[in-house]
């Protein structure tokens, strides 16, 4: 069981990325309606949020360094901040404003950042071989740093995940796979694009442990991330997690989301994975109803700030496009 | 020369393994991945003899896994290694372009300049040998078109070594094509301008700088790779008959030396343009295009180009032969633009 400030602390970058994922909603919006325009706004193109998978992000960074490499997918913002990566600076770049991380050339799914080490593609599967690349590096390096690869349960059916989990196993890398299973691949179920119930037990298939977390539980997450990262940074090898975890929201903002009842995903925020837990941290007197407040307040005044610099942030000067093509 | 008696003859394989191993030993994070790349030393030769020099640490032989691993030298080069990957035959692509176009080329760029991805994916191109659709193609120009990666196609010995190390050096990703026809391989047709000489010591050849292979006065013949070899013969033949050919080798695609281009054209005012490529939408029309914009006003002809059918490569010999340029049908065409 983690102690009580790693609980507090895990509670804290899921509120955090929770909130600001929430403010983008709005910020998305705007200038979107009556009739949605993708182009339109503040913050154009596909937005695509992680609302109710924040245990997977938080459980696992919990145990990371700024120098351990991340690399994250399409939906990458729990990550990314629970990873460290700088707030403001994410959300110019999502506002794409010159003070972004990529100074506005690569938006809310290009993400990058040396330190932390931070990446993300999104092409679906295809940012996992990366993380086995960074392993690769370090252990050449004689660095004890690791990586982690997130990704979700479609890209499991993708063959960039059998050829980086063999050639991590194959070469002993410390590489810890985290699937996040929010049961849906845009429109498609699970159960309709994977033949078996649980994408640990692909695991079995490289001689690598395997361990499936049912609950959404970040405490469950902490404690399965704790024991790849170990084994990752003592050079055994590496692991593959599974997290049945919940998309609150749409694929993408704008997604009506036919594919699922309005029961659904009331369903869904019946069983919110950070009221649940904040539910147990009271319980438990690690964190009262007051600490609590306290901290959803201090996150919403952060988030606040980043929207604000992003806003504030001048925009790059159109000629730049043309820039940072090659080194 | 005067010392021609000293110098040194290479293969360009040789060249090539010989600018690894020495860019192996100068910088500790120089590493080759790939397939056959060990014992087998690369099926064209460009690793041979390293495995046994410098370990399986450094030159590492995959698994058929081009995706994994040319993904796994993106990660590395990220993080500070400066990988060099190879692509078996640039055919192979389909399997893996992914992680060349849409990682490998965009990171730096989408990062903002603020990641970097210093590495070399070497791979073999050509035809001329029979081996059919999925293993003779000349795909540089596919690439070319994408932007975020360099584009080296060396013709020489010398060129190969001298590129070889610019690429490892270079802290942008450098596709290195090599021609299985230029290698000097004792298994492939005979090739006397495959060997050349190649001094020991490391040095440099630009990226992004073509080079005057042969000095003339009446046409230009602007080419790439093996087709610089064919051209070269075209250039002896037509010297034969009066006409005096100079051949410019491009050596890089991007970028590209378009004042190496537009200066030769306004000397010859007459430009051919020969590319084992593709015909269409590629090499071929791109060096068209910078003569048509930078030296429209100078050409006395309208430039013309010998390239490959927008066919897939057949298999039977005449047939194949029919759709490669070669250095009669270069002649003809570089003697066509002249009117001899």
């Amino acid at each position: 069981m983690p102690d009580d400030a790693v609980l507090r602390e895990m509670h804290r970058q899921m509120v955090r990325s929770r909130i600001f994922e929430e403010t983008l909603v709005g910020v998305y919006m705007e200038g979107k309606t009556p009739a949605f325009d993708i182009a339109a706004g503040p913050v154009p193109g596909e937005m695509h949020l992680s609302s109710g998978q924040e245990p997977v992000a938080a459980g696992v960074c919990a145990h990371l360094r700024p120098t351990d490499a991340v690399t994250a997918t399409h939906r990458p913002h729990h990550q990314a901040l629970a990873h460290g990566v700088d707030m403001k600076k994410m959300a110019a770049e999502i506002f794409g404003k010159e003070t972004g991380l990529g100074h506005g050339k690569g938006g809310h799914m290009h993400l990058f950042s040396k330190e932390p080490a931070f990446g993300c593609s999104g092409i679906v599967g295809e940012g996992i071989p990366t993380a086995v690349g960074h392993a690769l590096a370090f252990k050449k390096m004689g660095r004890d740093d690791i990586a982690v690869a997130f990704f979700g349960e479609g890209a499991a059916n993708q063959g960039a995940f059998h050829e980086s989990l063999n050639l991590a196993a194959l070469w002993g890398l410390g590489v810890v796979f985290v699937c996040e299973d929010n049961a849906w691949a845009i429109s498609v179920a699970k159960e309709k694009a994977t033949a078996i119930a649980n994408n640990s037990d692909r695991a079995a298939a490289y001689g690598i442990p395997g361990v499936l977390i049912p609950d959404n539980d970040p405490v469950a997450v902490y404690e399965a991330a704790g024991e790849a990262v170990a084994r990752a940074r003592r050079g055994a090898g590496p692991s593959l997690i599974e997290v049945k975890t919940d998309r609150l929201l749409g694929h993408f903002q704008g997604d009506a989301q036919a594919y699922r009842t309005a029961e659904q995903i009331a369903e869904l925020e019946d069983r919110d994975a950070i009221r649940t837990y904040e539910a147990r941290l009271a319980e438990s007197g690690v964190l009262s109803e007051e600490q609590a407040a306290e901290v959803w307040a201090s996150c919403r005044a952060e988030v606040e700030e980043a929207i604000a610099f992003a806003r504030s942030s001048p925009a790059p000067a159109p000629e730049a496009a043309l820039e940072h093509v090659f080194a | 020369m005067t010392t021609a008696t000293t110098e040194r003859l290479l293969t360009t394989s040789r060249a090539i393994a010989e600018a690894i191993g020495q860019e192996i030993e100068r910088d500790e994070h120089v590493f080759v991945m790939g397939e056959d790349i060990g014992i087998y030393g690369g099926i064209f030769g460009a690793t041979e003899g390293l495995l046994a020099k410098y370990g399986p640490e450094r030159i590492m032989d995959t698994p058929i896994s081009e995706t994994g691993f040319i993904g796994a030298a993106v990660g590395a080069a990220v993080s500070g290694m400066r990988p060099i990957a190879e692509l078996m035959f640039v055919d192979f692509f389909g399997v893996c372009m992914d992680q060349i176009y849409n990682h490998m080329a965009k990171i730096h760029y989408e990062s903002g300049g603020n990641v970097t991805v210093p590495m070399v994916l070497t791979t073999a191109i050509g035809g001329g040998y029979g081996d059919a659709a999925q293993h003779s193609q000349t795909l540089y120009g596919t690439f070319a078109h994408l932007p975020g990666m360099k584009i080296v196609v060396p013709s020489t010995p010398y060129d190969a070594k001298g590129l070889m190390i610019s690429a490892i050096r270079d802290d942008s990703p450098v596709l290195y094509f090599f021609h299985k026809g230029v290698m000097g391989l004792g298994w492939m047709t005979p090739n006397p301008r495959a060997t050349g000489p190649v001094p020991e010591e490391p040095y440099t050849v630009p990226i992004g700088k073509a080079d005057v292979k042969r000095q003339g006065t009446d046409v230009t013949i602007v080419t790439i790779s093996l087709m610089v070899h064919r051209a070269l013969d075209a250039a002896d033949a037509l010297a034969a008959r009066g006409v005096e050919a100079e051949v410019i080798d491009l050596r890089s695609l991007v970028p590209l030396d378009r004042e190496a281009i537009a200066e030769s054209v306004r000397k010859t005012r007459r430009l051919l343009v020969v590319d084992e490529d593709y015909r269409s939408f590629g090499v071929s029309a791109e060096v068209m295009a910078v003569a048509v914009e930078e030296a429209f006003d100078y050409l006395d002809a309208p430039p013309a180009r010998l390239a490959y059918p927008d066919v897939p490569v057949p298999y039977s010999r005449p047939l194949e032969q029919f759709c490669l340029p070669n250095a009669d049908t270069i002649a003809a065409a570089a003697g066509a633009l002249v009117g001899r």
